[in-house]
């Protein structure tokens, strides 16, 4: 039990010191996994709603490959984005390799079909007469589409958590195409790894439990404003 | 006929003209001609399957049709050309409030046309008022009732003040009570409304009570409109007379033309005199609506109906304030309904003896 109080103390210790350490690497965890979210929310949503709203050969197919990427494994992923960026890879004249930029397109393929596949769900979960009545008193496709949206937030708000959580967490893929460098690619997962194989289970532990405090702290905010409903006032008619 | 601008005095506000949709090989409407009047209130009926909210949905410009065309003042509706829908709205058969108060489904369509938010809450107020739902305003639409609910998608509609309203099956959903009062204020508020009312309905009483004309479809064809005496006294064919509540009975031939009267030969062996047109020794059927038929004792003294068949009683069937009787005639079987009073007045019961007297009027020949 010993090693979880220590771990505590240190956690605390290290989040109130300011140590340049730590938040130099809790910023470059949100830079990177912040930026492939937003990125997976740019493909992932016009994605999901095109492939839950429209109907074309293939559809079924498409499907599939959407949900097989929630099963993708990160370490599969991290070796496929380091061919590509590698020297001789298609792009690797780019020179993202070892570099954040690596991280983040990594991240952006483990977290697209994430926000991808919920997207679709949560679109079709919305009955499509919605939109046939939105256009029945006015609106143009693009509105009607945008109020369809609009019913599905709540579960496009997990669309952004899952994707959050998928790329947060990750260690394989951020390994292999970041490498760990101090103060370049070090994140907190990464770190953990590092910090676990040096033997310093405390700071491993401390970092752990940041990484779970953010975690956390971003799922609480999603699920607040998941289950933020309109206030109801409702004087008597009679 | 003096030309407006491509329009003219005389041109309907929507006329559609060999309107055809399909679904895969399954043809769901083809109508070679419907129109909408200015100010009127036009009832599709039809039974379910008809094509009734697909024909609606076309003439609403809210889907394309395969074939024909749709006519908006006399102007000829493009592709995408949203003066129609900018013009008109509906309202579908389940309410699709989305989230959020009754004020903000309500003003929906007046932020899209970019109307004052001054001016939109005066006009939601309004519209909820004229639904009697005014106090709902603030209330989220996931705690209102199936009435409510419905209520506050027709003040949706209602507040555009749109030229054309149209309405698929508002009552369908609800629930006996809540129907009949929702039909009550449908009734006065398509009184008073200045747009013209398209009712997609399957129910003839709904239909007759609120329109002033029917287009009748069934299987996508319309095969009759008129105004609802038209409908209703005349019925065009089988289906429509069916539809509406006539009931048929055994078929006959003509026997005798004069004039404008037909005399029918059943093949029950009864006679029976009918006022229409058909050419001599045809095969026809004979319809008739239960409540045209006037029962009573044997000894009923005549009256001016032409056909007076005896016959007795072979079922008594209430149903809720009336009572529907099966009457039995040497073959020939009729239907019939009375009120409960007439019932207990006429000592009715199965086995009893009546007459019962039919206008020649309100017998209807389809030839075979």
């Amino acid at each position: 039990m010993d090693v979880f109080l220590e771990a505590f103390r240190e956690a605390f210790n290290l989040l109130v010191s300011g140590d340049p350490y730590l938040w130099q690497i809790i910023g470059r965890s949100l830079q990177v996994s912040g930026l492939a979210v937003v990125l997976g929310l740019l493909a992932g949503i016009p994605l999901g709603t095109w492939l839950g709203l429209a109907r074309f050969p293939g559809r079924g197919l498409a499907v599939a490959l959407v949900n097989t990427g929630l099963a993708l494994p990160p370490v599969v992923v991290g070796l496929f984005v380091y061919i590509l960026l590698s020297r001789q890879g298609p792009l690797g004249n780019l020179g993202w390799l070892y570099t954040p930029s690596a991280m983040i397109a990594a991240q952006f393929v483990l977290a697209a079909p994430y926000v991808g596949a919920i997207t679709l769900a949560a679109v079709q979960s919305v009955p499509p007469e919605l939109r046939l009545q939105a256009r029945a008193l006015g609106a143009s496709r693009w509105q009607a589409l945008l109020l369809h949206l609009r019913e599905a937030r709540l579960s496009l708000m997990a669309a952004v958590a899952a994707g959050f959580g998928a790329v947060v967490s990750e260690v394989g893929a951020v390994m292999m195409v970041g490498g760990n460098v101090l103060g370049e690619t070090r994140v907190i997962t990464t770190a953990i790894v590092l910090e676990t194989r040096r033997g310093r289970f405390a700071t491993a532990m401390a970092l752990g439990l940041i990484l779970l405090a953010i975690a956390f702290a971003a799922n609480a905010f999603i699920t607040r404003v998941q289950q933020a409903q309109p206030r109801r006032r409702r004087p008597l008619t009679s | 006929m003096a030309q407006v601008n491509g329009s003219s005095a005389m041109d309907p506000l929507l006329r559609g003209e060999g309107l055809i949709r399909s679904y895969g090989d399954r043809c769901v409407v083809d109508v070679d001609s419907i129109e909408v009047r200015g100010g009127e209130v036009l009832a599709v009926l039809g039974p379910n399957g008809a094509g009734k909210s697909t024909l609606m949905r076309l003439l609403a410009g809210l889907e394309p049709p395969d074939g024909g065309r749709l006519f908006y003042k006399g102007r000829q509706v493009q592709k995408h050309d949203r003066s129609l829908r900018r013009a008109s709205a509906a309202v579908l058969q389940s309410p699709y409030l989305w989230r959020g108060t009754v004020f903000q489904n309500v003003e929906y369509g007046m932020k899209l046309r970019r109307v004052p938010g001054a001016e939109r809450k005066a006009r939601v107020r309004a519209a909820l008022e004229m639904l009697d739902v005014s106090g709902l305003a603030e209330t989220p639409v996931d705690t209102l009732s199936g009435g409510e609910a419905q209520r506050v998608a027709l003040a949706r509609a209602l507040v555009l003040e749109p030229e054309i309203l149209f309405l698929d099956e508002p009552t369908a959903d609800l629930d006996v009570t809540v129907r009949r009062r929702m039909l009550a204020d449908l009734e006065r508020i398509l009184g008073h409304a200045a747009s013209s009312i398209v009712l997609i309905t399957h129910d003839p009483g709904e239909a007759f009570a609120l329109a002033d004309r029917l287009a009748v479809l069934e299987e996508g064809r319309v095969v009759q409109t008129g105004t609802p005496a038209d409908i209703f006294e005349a019925p065009a064919t089988e289906f429509v007379a069916s539809f509406t509540g006539a009931e048929f009975m055994l078929n006959g031939s003509v026997e005798k033309v004069e004039h404008d009267t037909v005399i029918v030969r059943l093949d029950s062996g009864h006679s029976l005199e009918v006022v229409g047109e058909c050419d001599a020794s045809r095969r026809v059927r004979v319809a008739y609506r239960p409540e045209d038929v006037v029962i009573g004792p044997p000894d009923s003294p005549a009256t001016s109906a032409r056909n007076r068949i005896a016959a007795t009683v072979a079922r008594i069937h209430p149903q809720g304030g009336l009572v529907r009787l099966r009457l039995e005639s040497d073959g020939l079987s009729l239907e019939v309904v009375i009120t409960r009073h007439s019932l207990k007045n006429l000592r009715l019961r199965v086995g009893t003896a009546v007459v019962a007297q039919v206008k020649a009027t309100a017998f209807h020949i389809f030839p075979l």
